[in-house]
């Protein structure tokens, strides 16, 4: 979830920019002002793309591992009609790029789609695949509105999908009429790590439609959950959890990702924090402050009880230089890449990235173990020692550090060939205060509370695991080096 | 009393036969409307107020219009009313009251009395019953798998004589005319339905009406029957889309169920459900607590 933060916020950048635009404009616009109006055309593709850009399909940027030669026609196959459009969807060896996802993009300045509540397509697959993502609002330019469902499952027959629109008010010019991404199937598990295979499905009748069928209009912020949160004086909180549920004719709920920017966000006291249009909390001062949100007039499930209690000593800035060191997590290093801050971890355990003065850290709360992931595995082989900066929060917590290590097939599938032991910091922390544990790879003798009979080895390194009996941790700054 | 209650309310079980029989009839219905209705046919006929609660005074349901049936069927011998359903029904008014000119029903998720639900059922029995006319509410329903909420009638026992003895007629002899029920799952469809001896519970007659572009949760609907000697018509808004006679009933059950909804009062029932046989018990998406919105009851000769 952490990860993708980063992503999100690069994403909101542009969109600040596009909102005060548009605020802007507003204080322009005098009573006789008639707005402009734009197509509110419906369709996107029956047989013919109706009204989009000449070159149709706009792939992601190859650069990026998109494959731009997977789309195509297809006058052999509709569901309605004559023509279809099919997908290739490329093997992860595949050299010209290992998924696909792009764009319809109108060819005008945008269509008025406020008169609908969903976009709704027919699809089949050739065998029963997922669409990773499957919405709209992207158009590559400014990218106000996007909205898509993930890991939509096709079946091997013409089926009808819908695409619920979070607030139609709010696309009144809209650019960006259809988004896909799908990468390959996977008949083995459902893990992303090249044991996928090609497969092809087939997308028509893509249009905007009044279903009015759709209700129970449920948006959400921190997953629908009521989150408490201490926090200090300087610190930036972006809004996670971030979705929007409906429920469908048939009684089946449909969730989208929505873009912040269907939400208006809603500080209970702003001289404490403040949230900017993008969901990201500015801490100010020491009190409390509750953090809600609304699409249109509904308001969100979930919310965020933060309560500042001073100003935020950050930890110790790393003194190693980076060649010396393999890092996890930390701003000083670059990283190692598919962070994870929590690839598995017990339930009503809540995780939040925060930044103190550019300086991000993650916080546990109602820790009891949680495990810290990467791309792939680590070969820790030629370093002797682990660093992570702990600052306990909760009086009297234990902490556990673990390492799982997958052994030679890579996978975490149980201690045939892979190995995991602990080592107990408790008495090494200061409620409080940071605390840099240097913890010796070869100090990681006891067991684990997944299995692990201790001293495991470190060459397929898969996990770091932080044990504790619900307590409350500051995390910075992990890294493996050599003393 | 009470046998009248245990058999009151050993009615709803309906069947995955449904709709099998639903399908027959429709074909049936399309027949019955093009050879009898003809063009000056309205979806209703009845406008002349006779009964109404408005739901304008707020606090508990009024006495003089309502009681409540409490508990989960176990006093009345019938342990989830019959149907494996799993709600406690009280008295209270986390249950039931009137507020903002509307009477709520709310079924909650907790533990109650050894139950895991509560929720309300409320009756006229023995407060206003009555024989034929325009029966009508305007109710708004909640959504999720579990809740199956209902406005519904149930016909007044006599007093019969069984080998010398004097017993209440007992359900299904009584009648029953569903006017609306719904299962929180089909959120744009409701069904109506007549219980009677030889057409009940798995065999009753019942039709859906299907919303094509709106849901009963998302807005206030108009559900009702117009009762006439030998005629029970289904409207829902300003569509009749069920009409039953005698002659239907002998046709859907070969000549063994009795039309038993001339010369008896019946009186008015509205209940939230949560679970058993026919919605299915509540998942983990299933949300509450949530309620029915009663707008008005109205009765029309």
């Amino acid at each position: 979830m952490i990860h993708k933060l980063t992503h999100k916020i690069q994403l909101l950048g542009l969109v600040g920019l596009s909102v005060i635009v548009i605020s802007s404009c507003e204080r322009e616009v005098s009573d006789e002002a008639v707005l402009a109006t734009f197509p509110n055309t419906a369709e996107v593709y029956t047989d013919n793309p109706v009204g989009l850009t000449d070159e149709f399909f706009i792939s992601i940027d190859p650069l990026e591992g998109a494959n731009p030669e997977a789309f195509n026609t297809d006058d052999s196959e509709a569901y309605l009609g004559t023509s279809s459009i099919i997908i290739n969807v490329p093997a992860p060896n595949n050299p010209d790029g290992n998924f696909v996802g792009g764009i319809f993009r109108d060819r005008g300045d945008g269509r008025d789609l406020t008169g609908y509540d969903a976009l709704t397509f027919w699809a089949k697959g050739s065998v029963n695949g997922t669409l990773s993502n499957v919405g709209f609002g992207n158009d590559f330019i400014e990218d106000k509105f996007p909205a898509a469902r993930q890991g939509v499952q096709l079946t091997t027959d013409w089926r009808k999908y819908v695409v619920p629109i979070p607030d139609p008010s709010k696309l009144v010019q809209e650019r960006g009429l259809f988004f896909f991404t799908a990468g390959g199937f996977d008949i083995i598990d459902n893990e992303p790590n090249g044991n996928e295979v090609a497969w092809t499905f087939w997308l028509d009748e893509i249009r905007f439609e009044k279903l009015g069928t759709l209700g129970q209009e449920r948006p959400n912020i921190f997953n629908a959950q009521d989150i408490s949160l201490e926090t200090f004086n300087g610190a930036t909180i972006q809004t996670t959890g971030i979705s929007y549920t409906v429920n469908s004719s048939n009684g089946q709920d449909i969730t989208v990702q929505p873009s912040t920017n269907y939400f208006t966000f809603e500080s209970s006291n702003p001289s404490v924090a403040t949230i900017s249009d993008s969901g990201e909390i500015s801490v100010l001062t020491d009190g409390e402050s509750r953090i809600t949100a609304k699409i249109g007039n509904l308001d969100a499930r979930g919310s965020l009880s933060l309560n500042s209690v001073g100003d935020f000593v950050s930890a110790p800035n790393p003194t190693l230089p980076e060649e010396d060191v393999l890092s996890i997590y930390s701003d000083f290093y670059s990283i190692y890449p598919g962070l994870n801050v929590g690839a598995f971890n017990n339930d009503g355990i809540e995780i939040e990235a925060q930044t103190f003065n550019g300086n991000e850290l993650i916080e546990y709360q109602n820790l009891n173990f949680v495990g810290i992931g990467w791309n792939g595995v680590i070969d820790a082989s030629t370093f002797t020692h682990i660093h992570l900066d702990v600052q306990r929060i909760s009086p009297e917590s234990t902490f556990t550090v673990e390492i799982l290590d997958y052994g030679p097939d890579e996978i975490d599938n149980g201690f045939n060939d892979g190995s995991a032991g602990g080592f107990n910091a408790t008495s090494q922390l200061i409620t409080d205060e940071w605390v840099g544990l240097d913890i010796p790879l070869n100090a990681f003798t006891q067991s684990t509370g997944g299995g692990g009979s201790g001293n495991p080895n470190v060459d397929n390194l898969g996990n770091i695991i932080l044990v504790s009996n619900s307590g409350t941790f500051l995390i910075d700054n992990i890294y493996f080096y050599t003393e | 009393m009470i046998i009248s209650i245990s058999i009151q309310n050993n009615d709803k079980i309906k069947p995955m036969k449904k709709i099998i029989y639903v399908s027959a009839f429709s074909l049936f219905m399309i027949c019955f409307i093009s050879c009898d209705l003809d063009e000056t046919q309205e979806v209703v006929t009845k406008n002349n107020l006779v009964w109404a609660d408005e739901f304008d005074q707020d606090g508990a349901p009024n006495p003089e219009n309502w009681s409540f049936d409490i508990g989960d069927g176990t006093e009345q011998g019938i342990p989830g009313w019959g149907n494996n359903e799993l709600q406690y029904y009280t008295g209270r008014p986390e249950n039931a009251k009137v507020e903002n000119g509307v009477l709520v029903i709310t079924a909650r998720q907790e533990t109650f009395q050894g139950n895991n639900y509560t929720s309300a059922r409320l009756t006229t029995r023995g407060l206003f019953e009555k024989e034929y006319g325009r029966f009508e509410a305007r109710i708004k329903v909640p959504f999720g798998q579990g809740y199956w909420p209902a406005f519904w009638l149930l016909g007044v026992p006599r007093t019969i004589n069984v080998d010398g003895e004097e017993v209440l007629e007992e359900w299904p002899a009584v009648g029953e005319i569903d006017i609306m029920e719904y299962l929180g799952d089909e959120p744009t469809t409701v069904f109506g339905t007549l219980h009677g001896p030889g057409f009940s519970g798995a065999e009753s007659i019942s039709k859906d009406f299907n919303l094509e572009n709106d849901r009963f949760d998302s807005n206030f609907h108009v559900f009702g029957i117009e009762w006439s000697p030998n005629r029970v018509n289904y409207y829902v808004d300003d569509v009749l889309y069920h009409s039953l006679t005698p002659e239907d009933v002998d046709e859907e059950t070969d000549g063994e169920g009795e039309w038993v909804f001339n010369n008896r009062p019946f009186y008015i029932i509205l209940n939230v459900a949560i679970g058993g046989n026919l919605p299915g018990n509540p998942t983990s998406e299933t949300i509450f607590p949530q309620s029915m919105v009663v707008d008005y009851v109205r009765v029309y000769e």
